[in-house]
């Protein structure tokens, strides 16, 4: 009996970890471009030099 | 970098050859590096891509650059005001500033790739982001380093002119959808939960355990809490602000239910005597709000936008390059030079140049009086300039919207209402009552024979009945035509127009302006003029918007600008004005003091200084393009051709049109006027085009009045739609499509009555699950919706095209 509300406390608290974590994503604005960051992680950056445009 | 332009510049002799930089056809090629470009703008952003060495650009797409044969040469400068930048800038510091630009020439993988790396040609920009699907870029950038109208005309000079409105910035973004997102995965939540801790009672498992029973039955309250408060909170809210108003509304019955479900299932928890319908309950507001989230996902794809898809047809004298050319108004950018004519509306706000201006605010105001501005003063969108002509300095960009927004200003509305909108909000209310009325009947039937199901099938009913369809048809389809309109350049007041088109019986036409005269007409003088005089005459002719007067202005090709003073136009007569002292009378015989000469053909234009007439101009009558085919559609509809001129060359003229239609000459605008209220008490439904000067009483007492026009700037609120002139000939079409709009209407009726109709019956006799009620629910209006807009835009392109 106190295995399942035990089990029961566990399951929901998971749940509701996923659920704040969803909550996050979509605040985060992680939903409105769904296309724009598959394209942009495949660019290449060319190895010369490149580095000291990017720390300045 | 100069020169080199100049060594590659060679002829093109061989076959179409496609350019480099954006794949258009070269007529004539320039080269580079081997490559070939079609115009000096595709090769310039070559060439600034290949010196930062970023011409992977051209890798990761075939020919993807934005053509620039038609170079964009949009001035930025204002964007370095504090004020406005402050309008656009989502963050300012000393160091770090952010923007966020629409781009619409955004349009593939290379785009955003040359976009997110402006930081190797520019290095006062820090980090770039696109976002693809709402064509936007975001900048980060420090501000001591490079200013913003750079960073514009940077991306300007690429290709990617930005699209700056400072009316609705960047800034302001719809949170709506995002809480709508986070109440549909509450209720998703919830109801998975809510279904698991039901197991035992759906196993039948609950009996041997009265506690684990009644602790399950908790949670499922506790759980369900968060749905109706908060997932379902549009709902409620809805259905309490109909009540507020003593009106009911559609979102009652779903309202009516939800509580009916949650308060009867939490009353049988806490009293211990069943476990309630709890899951039912939260995978009701579940598959509402997913529904919801779809059918707003169909209606932003079938969405349109007035502002950005149809454009006001409106067009100002700009000085460009030294030359008084015309311009669209929403190519107008802050600092340009306009001239206004007599008649011509502001179109945006801007300084006065001249000595002074008699501005009439009557359509922003209401107040008729004209008001005198002077040099320097600020003049605001929406007036009216009354006299002679003046220049203006914009001082802030057009607004579309605002002009639209005092077009549907009440003072010119029409008496005669949408008759559609008053019978849809009618009979969706009596549904609803329909509806509850049901439920309740319904609900004791059930109570009396099988009272453990009576619930549900309450809910059911409840949830299923929904005139949503009926209440979103009529927007979508004449909202849809609206749209349809635009692009082929006819721009309505409203919707209500559509309705009122559609019903139209008679047309009537005004001639000069109207039917006659295209861009490019022919004038003659017969008589004598000096130069001073034609120098006069020129700067006279250039105050006025008649249609005559503009033939007149242009002929010739130059734009004098002499001093005018004590300028006036009587409507219908001709206009005069004193230039070095003498006193010009440009217009009709009567007016002007002399006899008029029975002449073959056109239009006659007399011309007299202090008194003594000089000659008269001839201009021939030359009928629009393409109106002959919509003349003999529209046959006997067309009631009669009104005509402020002589009359003269008419067999021409008549031979076009259906014998019953009449002919008048020398009409006032006082006459027109009266012929159509004569024709509207004899009963019909009269359309009017005209010229939107000399007929705006006649526009005002039509039923549809439409103001035609050809470049120029006159614009009288009473119209309810603008066509441009060269469209003249869709007029038969247009007028069918209204009707076909009425009919499109009538069917999703009838769609959506049937469809109540059954799903009601299942639902009465208990074969309807309250959860497939609530998916069938959105899907009847999102289908309602889809067929009024295919069928649409079917019927246009089968007419039009």
């Amino acid at each position: 009996m106190i295995i399942i509300a035990g089990l029961i406390l566990i399951s929901l608290t998971i749940a509701v970890v996923f659920l704040i974590a969803f909550f996050w994503s979509i605040k985060s604005g992680q939903y409105e471009d769904v296309y724009t960051p598959s394209v942009r992680m495949l660019f290449d950056e060319p190895k010369k030099e490149d580095d000291e445009s990017t720390a300045s | 970098m100069h020169e080199i332009a100049q060594d590659s510049l060679l002829k093109e002799t061989e076959a179409p050859v496609l350019c480099y930089h954006c794949g258009q056809k070269c007529e004539e090629s320039l080269y580079l590096d081997e490559k070939q470009f079609c115009c000096y703008g595709c090769k310039t952003v070559y060439e600034i891509l290949n010196t930062n060495n970023l011409c992977q650009y051209y890798q990761l797409g075939d020919h993807p650059g934005i053509s620039l044969r038609q170079p964009n040469d949009d001035s930025f400068l204002y964007l370095n005001e504090k004020t406005i930048q402050k309008k656009l800038l989502s963050f300012d510091s000393e160091d770090f500033a952010r923007i966020t630009f629409y781009i619409p020439a955004i349009h593939c993988v290379s785009c955003i790739w040359l976009l997110e790396n402006l930081r190797k040609i520019e290095p006062g920009i820090l980090r770039s982001e696109t976002h693809f699907a709402k064509k936007s870029v975001t900048l980060d950038y420090h501000p001591a380093r490079i200013k913003l109208s750079h960073i514009a005309s940077l991306l300007s000079s690429l290709g990617y002119a930005p699209h700056i409105t400072l009316s609705d910035s960047a800034k302001n973004e719809k949170p709506d959808n995002r809480s709508l997102l986070i109440k549909l995965t509450v209720a998703g939540f919830c109801f998975g939960n809510v279904m698991l801790f039901s197991f035992p009672e759906y196993l039948g498992i609950s009996q041997h355990d009265a506690l684990l029973n009644r602790a399950f039955s908790w949670l499922n309250l506790l759980l369900s809490v968060p749905v109706f408060f908060y997932s379902s909170s549009d709902y409620l809210k809805a259905a309490l602000k109909s009540f507020k108003q003593k009106q009911i509304n559609i979102d009652v019955p779903i309202a009516a239910g939800l509580v009916a479900l949650f308060v009867h299932s939490a009353y049988a928890i806490i009293t211990h005597s069943d476990p309630g319908y709890l899951d039912s309950f939260t995978g009701l507001v579940f598959f509402l709000l997913i529904g919801r989230w779809f059918q707003e996902k169909t209606y932003e794809t079938l969405a349109f936008d007035r502002d950005y898809k149809s454009y006001f047809p409106l067009a100002v004298q700009r000085l460009h390059n030294n030359l008084w050319q015309p311009a669209v108004i929403h190519q107008l950018q802050v600092g340009d030079r306009i001239q206004l004519r007599n008649m011509e509306v502001v179109p945006a706000d801007g300084k006065l140049i001249d000595d002074h201006a008699f501005i009439d605010y009557s359509f922003v105001t209401g107040e008729s009086r004209p008001v005198k501005a002077s040099l320097g003063d600020l003049i605001y969108a929406g007036g009216r300039l009354i006299g002679q002509p003046v220049q203006l300095v914009v001082e802030k960009s057009v607004s579309q919207s605002h002009l639209t927004s005092l077009w549907n200003n009440p003072a010119f509305g029409k008496v005669n209402e949408s008759r559609y909108k008053k019978i849809i909000d009618r009979a969706a209310r009596r549904f609803t009552w329909i509806v509850l009325a049901l439920a309740i009947i319904t609900g004791i039937y059930w109570q009396l024979t099988r009272p453990n199901q009576m619930w549900l099938v309450l809910v059911s009913v409840l949830m299923v009945a929904c005139p949503c369809a009926l209440a979103l048809s009529a927007p979508f389809t004449f909202g849809n035509m609206l749209r349809v309109f635009g692009k082929h350049k006819l721009y309505l007041k409203n919707v209500d127009v559509i309705e009122r088109l559609a019903a139209v019986d008679t047309v009537v036409l005004d001639k000069t302006g109207t039917l006659t005269h295209g861009e490019k007409p022919k004038a003659e003088f017969i008589g004598k003029l000096n130069d001073a005089e034609w120098a006069a005459v020129h700067s006279l002719t250039g105050a006025s918007s008649h249609p005559l007067s503009m033939i007149i202005a242009q002929w010739r090709g130059k734009v004098s600008t002499e001093k005018i003073s004590g300028f006036k136009e009587i409507p219908g007569k001709g206009i005069e004005g004193r230039v070095n002292q003498q006193l010009y009378k440009i217009g009709s015989a009567e007016f002007v003091g002399t006899l008029p000469i029975k002449d073959t053909g056109g239009s006659h234009v007399y011309v007299s200084v202090n008194g003594e007439t000089l000659g008269y101009f001839l201009i021939p009558t030359s009928l629009r393009k393409n109106i002959r085919r919509m003349i003999s559609a529209l046959g006997h509809k067309i009631d009669a051709l009104l005509s402020g001129d002589q009359e003269n060359q008419t067999t021409e003229l008549r031979s076009l049109f259906s014998s019953s239609t009449l002919f008048f000459f020398n009409q006032s605008p006082h006459d027109k006027l009266e012929y159509i209220y004569n024709l509207q008490r004899n009963g019909k439904t009269v359309l009017m085009v005209g010229d939107g000067l000399n007929d705006s009483g006649a526009l005002k007492q039509s039923d549809v009045g439409i103001a035609i026009t050809d470049k120029a700037g006159v614009f009288t609120p009473a119209c309810d739609g603008i066509l441009e002139g060269n469209q003249l000939g869709l007029l038969d079409k247009f007028i069918e499509l209204a009707q076909s709009s009425l009919v499109i209407l009538k069917t999703a009726f009838v769609i959506s009555f049937v469809y109540n109709a059954v799903a009601l019956s299942f639902a009465v006799s208990g074969h309807l699950t309250p959860l497939v009620a609530a998916i069938l629910m959105p899907l009847s209006s999102i289908s309602v919706v889809v067929f009024s807009f295919v069928a649409v835009n079917f019927i246009a392109k089968r007419k039009l095209t």
